[in-house]
């Protein structure tokens, strides 16, 4: 369980971006998470509820988008979304591939802020 | 006066200052010329074994180092010292994998130049080293024959972030009923082209091909470097 960590290291960092910009209210953290990143969704919604106690951040929403894996097929020479991470080919042609474009993802993009 | 909720673009990496410290790691492992391997692995699947194993069989031809992570106890370390080889334990309290900051702090005042290689024992766990970069060259993924050929399935990410998977405690396999096959078509479903390798620290099966092939790693990661310069 390294999601509390993780969700502490995100409180930071939108405290920083807030403290940037004249310590505006934080209201939302926008995060991109990516299927192979090693984290689980529920228990970093969790585990922020708890790192946001006791900070400005109290009462702040995380807002997660799911990144799928991506791979490169080279036998179709293009980017393919596959719907398993238990199954690394091609879902068009099958073709067994290792090369992972997207799934990694584990990004703070945006926040939402009131000034 | 307050405005109106905006939003604003800010794009950061979560773990980049464990990236950050592992990229520079990484760095530190090639100007010295060491080879850094990692082991991960469920806690029990014999990580410990084949580490002492690997610097037994490497001590006498090459200079070779370990660090070795635990929640507690210095257990392994005493282990890993019977093989001669400088042993260090990271003690993580409650902390379930090891991060390159930890990598770094237990190498302070180590000579890197003086090593061939390194090799670092993550904590037991399959699920919470993925995310950790250690700066490493390699890491190994092992699996024992007396887990389930399924474990690549239940849990891809880990042996998707791996370069190479062992099968440990081979000489069980047959107790056990081990299905060979079935465990490699999984490792291949998760990790398509990944090197395998099947040992038996106890009996020493399998530990050539493996020792081979991490000399010949290093060998290549010595000529690129040569190359480079």
């Amino acid at each position: 369980m390294h999601e509390l960590s993780i969700a502490m290291s995100i409180v930071e960092m939108a405290q920083e971006e807030s403290d940037r910009r004249g310590h505006a209210q934080v209201l939302a953290v926008h995060l991109r998470l990516g299927r192979l990143s090693g984290v689980v969704k529920e228990a970093l919604l969790s585990s922020y509820e708890m790192a946001c106690e006791a900070t400005p951040l109290e009462g702040s929403r995380l807002s997660i988008e799911e990144i799928p894996v991506e791979v490169f097929c080279p036998k179709c020479d293009c980017p393919r979304a596959i719907s398993s991470i238990q199954w690394f080919c091609c879902p068009d042609c099958g073709t067994p591939t290792p090369t992972l474009l997207h799934g990694k993802e584990l990004e703070v993009v945006a926040l939402e802020i009131k000034e | 006066m307050t405005t109106e909720p905006r939003l604003v673009e800010v794009r950061r990496n979560v773990l980049k200052q464990n990236d950050v410290i592992a990229r520079a790691l990484r760095e530190r492992f090639r100007e010295a010329g060491v080879l850094a391997v990692s082991l991960v692995s469920s806690p029990g699947s014999g990580k410990t074994a084949f580490l002492e194993k690997t610097l037994t069989l490497l001590h006498p031809c090459y200079r070779v180092a370990a660090l070795v992570g635990d929640l507690a106890t210095e257990n392994d370390a005493a282990r890993l010292a019977r093989s001669q080889a400088p042993v260090k334990q990271i003690l993580t309290g409650t902390v379930c994998h090891l991060e390159a900051a930890m990598i770094q702090n237990a190498l302070d005042g180590w000579d890197l130049t003086q090593l061939d290689f390194l090799f670092i024992e993550n904590v037991g766990n399959l699920v919470c080293p993925s995310s950790y970069d250690l700066g490493e060259d390699l890491r190994f993924v092992l699996l024992s024959v007396t887990e389930g050929e399924d474990k690549p399935l239940k849990y891809p990410t880990i042996f998707n972030s791996a370069d190479v998977a062992v099968i440990t405690k081979s000489d069980l396999a047959a107790a056990v009923e081990f299905d060979e096959a079935a465990a490699l078509r999984n490792i291949q479903a998760v990790r398509p082209g990944m090197e395998v390798f099947k040992i038996s620290a106890k009996t020493g099966e399998g530990m050539a091909e493996y020792l081979e092939y991490l000399e010949h790693r290093r060998t290549c990661s010595r000529a690129t470097i040569a190359a480079s310069k």
